[in-house]
């Protein structure tokens, strides 16, 4: 079982509002692996959009990423991918 | 940000004519107008908002809550009402059940950070399993606000 973590900083104007909270949930729970996201006040389980809209993110906010199991290298690199593609707001009114 | 902050008391709805998830969120809009939360001129714009952001993913997150929002050109401050339905509406939620509370929040275009703490204080109650099932109970208007005031006093 490995552990992997990983700091991500939200880049999308708007932060991690409802729309990307839901997509960072919903990717979070196609790996197996415990995943839990947390800024400096806060440690949610990255599974459950009632926990992740707790982090209120804004934009520049760094989250730290951390799951553990047996494809948690996986889960990182796709969540980190997610976060750092400002969930596909960059090109629209979320610059 | 506290949950008494943003919701507004005279538009809370204790149990919804709505029977459409359409019918709901115009039901609450039509509600901030009345109590001059927001302008009368404003709803068909608000509505259009609120539905065009339903239609990109639904708000229905789950165990019976929806948070249908917007961001408007026109509202200053995040302002907020809650509705509720005994029957229960369909959002095509996430876990596919019936909403039974449903919590309107609209804020500024111009003030993100704003919009994710409202979020974070309505969501800090939602997340609690006895809120959310005192929000399914509460047959008044009265007993909401007073449900909002605890919540917001237990932190």
């Amino acid at each position: 079982m490995a552990t992997v973590e990983q700091d991500v900083t939200i880049i999308n104007r708007y932060g991690l509002h409802a729309r990307p909270a839901m997509q960072l949930v919903e990717l979070a729970n196609r790996y197996s692996s415990k995943i839990e996201v947390s800024n400096r006040a806060l440690t949610v389980d990255a599974k459950s959009i009632m926990s992740v809209m707790r982090l209120a993110a804004t934009q520049g906010t760094v989250l730290k990423i951390v799951a553990e199991g047996n494809d948690a290298d996986k889960a990182i690199e796709a969540l980190k991918q997610l976060v750092e593609s400002g969930f596909g707001e960059l090109d629209s009114t979320g610059v | 940000m506290k949950l008494s902050d943003i919701m507004v008391t005279d538009a809370i709805i204790p149990e919804l004519k709505a029977q459409t998830r359409d019918e709901a969120i115009s039901e609450l809009i039509e509600a901030l107008a009345a109590s001059g939360a927001i302008a009368r001129k404003s709803i068909p714009e608000v509505t259009k908002a609120v539905l065009a952001r339903e239609a990109q993913a639904t708000t229905g997150i789950g165990k019976g809550v929806a948070l249908p929002h917007a961001k408007l050109k026109g509202i200053k401050k995040p302002v907020g009402t809650i509705g509720r339905s005994s029957e229960g509406l369909d959002f095509s939620a996430l876990d596919s059940k019936p909403v039974y509370s449903v919590i309107l929040l609209l804020s500024s275009p111009d003030n993100p950070d704003e919009h994710l703490q409202a979020m974070e204080a309505i969501f800090k109650h939602v997340q609690r399993d006895m809120f959310r099932k005192f929000l399914r109970q509460s047959e008044t208007r009265e007993s909401i606000v007073e449900l909002i005031q605890e919540a917001d006093d237990l932190g």
